[in-house]
């Protein structure tokens, strides 16, 4: 888009968020929330664009965490409007209370709940499949295979949804959300609806007794939904006769079509797409065991159609062990499997033994790295539990000693404590989250630690932006009609009694800084640091020069630099013995100049 | 139909999406279907990030091993690690000085971009400056220095500044390549 003025007549080239964003504005969704991350963070931010370019009158929120985000979705299809919500697999675990207590409640408008999931995994914690937390909370779910299937679905999605009364999952992967295609945009249907809540509180309030009338009715509408037509499976290549089949969902489903044809065998062998994995359909379910002697299932990342395919016998797949139940198929294992399942011969392409190449880091001139020097310079003998952001790249630096999920630094830290605690000793404990993961969920733990006496130091390290992702707000900008909510006042609204600020790339003073703080947790209690500087690659923010760096022939070659420091713009030249500067990235931070022991480092005279 | 699959691999915060995006929208501009597949997320933090590129009627956004037409790399450590990509007559285009070690048999057109940039003292036009190398070695690339030009046009016509010093850095690769040619 990049504000390209929209031709609708144009073809034009649309990432696999771009496409679902389109196809949510495009079906009448008015309320969208979300809260980033990979790979799903542009959904939203595109939903913005859209809004922006179509000139829609739409509520669209960056919300604290994705817990906060469906229900507030969730409330506007209550109010009778199509909603959506998007999120990573694994902010569908923060928000899965509210969505298995919506299932049984059931909608009024149209509910979508993208969740992204991230085979490989190449940005995540887990390889979860939410198609499972789709039958855990009995909603049917649906699985496209590329950005345009992605958008014709969130039109299928909201249909389904409404005519079933029921949240519907839509689940793309990695490589559909970030795959690009040329995709025409279509016109935008204005619903004219009004928000219109009907109360009825044994519905929306429901008690456990009618909870239980609740469960029966969602299991008799996912009894119909398997016998919905336009979620049916399709199959992709109606002229190819074969005693075997493929069965395929996702982009699993796009890579073996074009692997089938690259074999010669799209004439030969079957091949049906599931559109909706859960619940699968009754009569394709039956049909396919009836009419076929081995059935090949290609899905990711779950054996989910696999499993509710009921004979063990005669169906291939991760729980027969022909399939991997761990990692992404990728094209090059789909066409070793699909050609040893049609008896083909395959020879693999070799691929280089060592895999080498860089390591991701921090960026150049990034506060982050300054705020894990000071911390391992203040408790050097420290616990540092840390968080989901950028700076889990801390522990190239020795300054990330665990990440468990969302917020969880804050509570590991009071953990740590207490376990030492009880073992008669106490340990420094330094813990680090970023300033958008304190607001999604570490604002809970910091109160339940104050409350129980826990010791430790907590750096929230406020790059104002939630940086990993893309740059989206966080609550406490001050942005045009919203109303900011300061960090600090939310720590001292917690009950802790120090609080302080300071700006890492000011090393010498941030260092006397977490000293301080690292005293006050050794007797009083716990304290808080904020690291205060805003991120370097954040496109909201102009970019600064600044001289970057030179290193003199004073330099040592010792290579604290660029072994504690790490900074990939300082780099060590074998031949030299000496340290020098790749002005190509150097930022000119200046951290580096208080980094190096043998003072060898200054600013540059001539700016670039 | 034309039909070209393409790996363009780098480092985070070179502009391989950049690139990929803008061959893209070329093919598009050419009436052609186009499918790419991009890395977002921590990798982007200056770690290894590899695009696939598909023009034509594919329905995968991925390239398998061995099918790759050419490979475009703006580091000249990935050239050895995605090569096998490439399938028999594939090429490579390199931000390196002289060709990197590793390529063997596999036609090379190296640039050495980094230099470039930092004397037209843009050091964010690496990408470009290979992207211009690569596309002045007649019959690689499904598109011209043209076609990539008009839709660069389009695509930065907010801003010209911009505009044109990406065009420069286009244009300094394509020379490079003439230079090399004679």
């Amino acid at each position: 888009m990049g504000g390209v003025l929209l031709l609708k007549s144009e073809r034009i080239l649309m990432q696999g968020n771009e496409a679902m964003a389109r196809g949510l504005v495009e079906n009448g969704c008015v309320v969208a929330t979300s809260y980033p991350g990979t790979p799903a963070s542009e959904i939203l931010s595109s939903v913005m664009a859209w809004q922006k370019a179509e000139g829609l009158e739409m509520h669209v929120e960056w919300a604290i965490n994705e817990k906060v985000a469906l229900e507030i979705a969730y409330a506007g299809s209550q109010s009778g409007l199509r909603a959506a919500v998007a999120m990573k697999q694994v902010g569908l675990n923060v928000a899965s209370d509210p969505l298995l207590s919506a299932a049984y409640l059931g909608v009024t408008g149209g509910f979508i709940v993208i969740s992204a999931d991230d085979p490989g995994p190449h940005s995540s914690q887990t390889e979860q499949d939410s198609r499972m937390l789709a039958m855990l909370a009995k909603i049917p779910c649906l699985d496209p295979d590329s950005p345009a299937q992605a958008k014709e679905f969130t039109a299928l999605a909201f249909e389904l949804s409404e005519a079933f009364q029921v949240p519907v999952l839509l689940r793309p992967t990695t490589r559909v959300c970030h795959a690009c295609q040329d995709i025409l945009p279509g016109s935008v249907k204005n619903l004219e609806r009004k928000a219109d809540f009907r109360k009825d509180p044994t519905r929306w309030a429901a008690t456990p007794n009618f909870r239980y009338r609740l469960h029966l009715e969602l299991n008799r509408k996912l009894a119909d939904i398997a016998a919905y037509g336009p979620t049916a499976p399709r199959l992709l290549n109606p002229g190819a006769k074969s005693d075997k089949a493929v069965v395929a969902s996702g982009v699993a489903a796009a890579h073996a079509r074009e692997i089938l044809a690259n074999l010669g065998l799209w004439d030969e062998l079957p091949l049906f797409q599931v559109v909706q994995p859960y619940p699968l359909h009754e009569s394709f379910a039956r049909d396919i065991l009836d009419n076929h002697e081995e059935i090949l299932v290609l899905e990711e990342t779950a054996g989910v159609i696999e499993m509710q395919l009921r004979n063990r016998g005669t169906v291939r797949g991760k729980l027969s062990g022909t399939v991997p139940e761990a990692g992404e198929l990728l094209p090059e294992l789909i066409e070793g499997i699909l050609a040893d399942f049609a008896g083909r011969s395959f020879s693999p392409v070799s691929r280089p033994a060592a895999s080498g190449g860089r390591r991701p880091t921090l960026c150049p001139g990034c506060p982050h790295r300054a705020s894990f020097y000071a911390i391992k310079k203040a408790a050097p003998k420290g616990i540092y539990p840390s968080d989901i952001g950028c700076y889990t790249l801390g522990l190239n630096l020795g300054g990330v000693d665990t990440v468990l999920c969302m917020g969880a630094s804050v509570s590991q830290a009071a953990g740590f404590h207490q376990s030492y605690r009880i073992s008669g000793e106490q340990r420094d404990v330094v813990a680090t989250i970023g300033d958008s993961t304190f607001f999604h969920s570490g604002i809970p733990p910091l109160i339940d630690a104050v409350s129980q006496g826990a010791r430790f130091v907590l750096v929230i390290l406020d790059n104002s932006t939630t940086a990993m992702t893309g740059n989206q707000p966080t609550p406490a900008m001050p942005l045009p009609g919203k109303v900011p909510v300061p960090i600090a006042r939310v720590v001292e609204g917690c009950g802790v009694r120090f609080c302080k600020t300071g700006d890492p790339l000011n090393l010498a003073e941030f260092k006397r800084l977490v000293d301080e703080a690292v005293q006050f947790a050794r007797n009083e209690g716990v304290a808080v640091v904020i690291a205060k500087s805003p991120c370097l690659v954040d496109r909201n923010r102009p970019r600064t020069q600044r001289r970057q760096a030179e290193v003199t022939d004073a330099c040592s070659g010792c290579r604290v630099c660029t072994n504690q420091f790490e900074c990939p713009a300082l780099v060590y030249d074998e031949d030299s013995k000496k340290v020098t500067v790749d002005l190509l990235t150097c930022s000119g931070c200046g951290v580096c100049i208080d980094v190096c022991p043998s003072r060898s480092i200054r600013r540059r005279e001539e700016e670039r | 139909m034309i039909s070209q699959q393409l790996i363009l691999s780098g480092v985070g915060g070179q502009g391989i999406l950049f690139i990929t995006r803008l061959l893209a929208e070329t093919a598009i501009a050419k009436g052609l279907p186009v499918m790419t597949s991009e890395t977002h997320g921590m990798a982007q933090r200056g770690g290894i990030v590899i695009s696939h590129l598909k023009v034509g009627s594919f329905s995968s956004p991925l390239v398998q091993p061995g099918r790759a037409a050419g490979l475009i790399a703006l580091k000249p450590g990935n050239a050895p690690l995605h090569r096998h990509f490439l399938n028999g007559s594939g090429w490579i285009g390199v931000n390196a000085s002289p060709s990197p070690e590793g390529a063997g048999d596999v036609p090379t057109f190296s640039v050495p971009a980094d230099a470039i940039a930092l004397e037209m003292k843009a050091p964010r036009s690496v990408n470009l400056i290979v992207l211009g190398r690569v596309i002045a070695e007649p019959g690689l690339l499904f598109c011209s220095l043209e076609d990539v030009s008009l839709v660069l046009e389009k695509k930065l016509a907010s801003k010209p500044s911009l505009l044109q010093s990406s065009l420069e850095a286009l244009r300094a690769g394509a020379v490079y390549a003439k230079r090399e040619g004679c």
